[in-house]
């Protein structure tokens, strides 16, 4: 039996201030089940009245051991749970995974396969923003945005299950390409929805960007500078807020985002409304990137969607029947898997939130040997206390809301 | 296709600390002693540029003991977009490792993981309390010799020997 241990006051003394051990100040706590803490994140706060004097995130409430589950998992096996991560990039997660690997086992990927991969990552992307729009909005008491924003995510998820068969946990894109290629009709239902949403980003920008509510709710809160915002390792739109160009689609780019034409919006001030314009920009960037994804799409139609390196994707069921490489291929992956060499490598790409960076080891086996998800939601939950000393608790809940966190993606 | 800018802060530790250079798939590592990973943070973000710390991780290589643990930085410099990757080699027998909070304080939350996962502790760390795992955990999770938490599987011959293993609730 696990003997429940005492944690003495003393041991956690050094996180409130001295106000706070002589009873002037009130030390609160908040979640781990509350609604605006966009899941099971638990707060400890020190009050001044209605004023944040200190707040201590304490995280781990959703810690499923996904890291130390894939080290007894094959890759491919492995893969499954990446979606389990960050349950709104699920493409994004496997995207991040499957590039690692590919740079470990030094894998090509075909163009197609590409160009796919970064449709639906941009697609997630969008749907990540709604949800986030539409859960931060809600929470400064826009309920309208929310309902809206959830109505359009629906056409995102409808097109991931139209691929992948799952409305979420899609593991679409695999190791050396993707599962199976896009079904008929996949490129009409992304135009359907690249021609409807443009509107629909002007009617949540209607009801938000020039609201006097929403404006005092937001300027002026949670301020970091662009250099504290570095220091505290805020990545993605968080940093962008402040005025910091980073995105890894850039910077770094992979999966051929170095051949698209976009702008990474920026805005100077820092504070919750900033990161607020700087995503809704995005969801502008992102259809101009489905736009010429799809125009590349239809111009190879036809093309091959998996690597044709047979050491690690399975060869097509039609050349199983009648080749007899072909069925040893297959068996072969399916038993034991493919090998990755001794060595390590780390791959950032740009999710919805940040930076999401995967950092891979393999020792010659079949297994990985270590896999370290660097998540921008950790980080970012990081700086919190940074972001709201001093602020109501009202506009704490707003501050939550404009780093955008995932806490599946935190606690992994 | 190296910048010469990477070249050079490679080049300025591995003559200051005698740092060892590891390139993989274009990834540059470098392998110091624990002891140095202050300075050499220090110095790759003072001189080098390298202002941001991308994370902390901790690989374990159990049944090694000498150098049981690598704890790896992974950095970047977002003026030049290089990534340089440090790596402090940690023995297996009270694994500690100086804490560079001092120079990139984000490595608060990044060391108190490592040490919940790992049991490597941060001298000087602020707050080096568990994260991911509940206060009163034992063990640390990410050790290679630490079991994945299966149910073993009983048979009728070794029915007994593993029930009388099973943690049942105590009066």
């Amino acid at each position: 039996m696990v003997q429940l241990q005492e944690v003495t006051l003393d041991e956690l003394k050094h996180l409130v201030s001295d106000r706070a051990v002589s009873g002037e100040t009130m030390v609160l706590n908040m979640g781990p089940q509350h609604p605006s803490t966009h899941g099971v994140l638990r707060l400890m706060l020190e009050l001044d009245g209605e004023t944040v004097v200190n707040c201590v995130p304490d995280i781990g409430y959703l810690h499923t051991g996904v890291e130390k589950n894939m080290e007894s998992k094959r890759y491919l096996q492995a893969e499954v749970m990446t979606d389990r991560l960050d349950y709104l990039n699920t493409v994004g997660n496997n995207l991040a995974y499957c590039l690692a690997v590919e740079k470990l086992v030094d894998l090509d990927v075909p163009e197609r396969a590409q160009v796919i991969r970064v449709i639906l990552a941009e697609l997630q992307r969008i749907a990540s923003h709604l949800v986030w729009l539409g859960t931060s909005a809600l929470d400064l008491a826009a309920m309208s945005v929310f309902l809206y924003c959830f109505r359009e995510r629906e056409m995102i998820l409808e097109i991931l299950e139209m691929v992948s068969g799952q409305r979420m946990m899609t593991t679409y894109i695999r190791p050396g390409g993707l599962w199976r290629d896009v079904p008929e009709g996949f490129i009409e239902a992304v135009e359907e929805f690249v021609d409807y949403f443009p509107a629909r980003i002007d009617q949540y920008e209607g009801l938000l960007t020039h609201n006097p509510i929403f404006i005092d709710r937001t300027k002026g809160i949670g301020v970091i500078s662009a250099e504290d915002a570095i220091a505290y390792g805020l990545t993605g739109p968080s940093v962008r807020g402040s005025g910091v160009p980073y995105d890894n689609r850039k910077l770094r780019p992979y999966s051929g985002y170095e051949e698209y034409e976009f702008d990474v919006p920026t805005a100077e001030d820092g504070d919750v409304y900033a990161r607020y314009l700087v995503r809704v920009q995005e969801f502008r960037q992102s259809l101009r990137i489905i736009r010429q994804g799809l125009k590349r799409l239809k111009d190879l139609e036809g093309a091959p969607v998996r690597s044709s390196n047979r050491k690690f994707v399975p060869p097509p069921r039609s050349e199983i029947g009648t080749s007899m490489e072909a069925l040893i291929h297959h068996f072969k992956l399916w038993t034991e898997g493919f090998s990755a060499p001794k060595g390590y490598v780390y791959v950032p790409v740009e999710s919805p939130r940040g930076e999401l960076g995967v950092y891979l080891e393999g020792d010659g086996g079949n297994k990985p040997y270590r896999v370290y998800w660097r998540t921008p939601s950790f980080a970012h939950l990081q700086a919190l206390p940074k972001l709201s000393k001093g602020h109501l608790i009202a506009d704490l809940v707003a501050i939550i809301g404009s780093v955008d966190i995932v806490l599946g993606d935190a606690d992994r | 296709m190296m910048s010469d800018k990477l070249k050079e802060a490679i080049q300025a530790l591995k003559d200051e600390f005698q740092a060892e250079e590891v390139v993989f798939r274009g990834e540059h590592t470098l392998l110091l002693k624990p002891t140095q990973i202050v300075d050499a943070c220090r110095k790759l973000r003072d001189e080098f540029d390298f202002n941001v710390l991308s994370g902390i991780t901790a690989v374990d290589y159990w049944p090694e003991e000498e150098i049981r643990f690598h704890v790896v930085y992974q950095l970047y410099s977002l003026a030049h977009n290089l990534t340089l990757r440090l790596r402090a080699l940690v023995p297996g027998t009270n694994p500690s490792v100086p804490t560079i909070e001092g120079v990139y304080p984000n490595a608060n939350w990044y060391e108190r993981e490592v040490w919940d996962m790992f049991g490597i502790r941060f001298e000087g760390h602020s707050d080096l309390r568990r994260i991911l795992m509940p206060y009163e955990w034992e063990g640390h999770p990410l050790r290679k010799d630490y079991p994945l938490g299966y149910e073993e599987v009983q048979f009728s011959f070794n029915a007994e020997e593993i029930d009388a293993k099973k943690p049942y609730a105590q009066e």
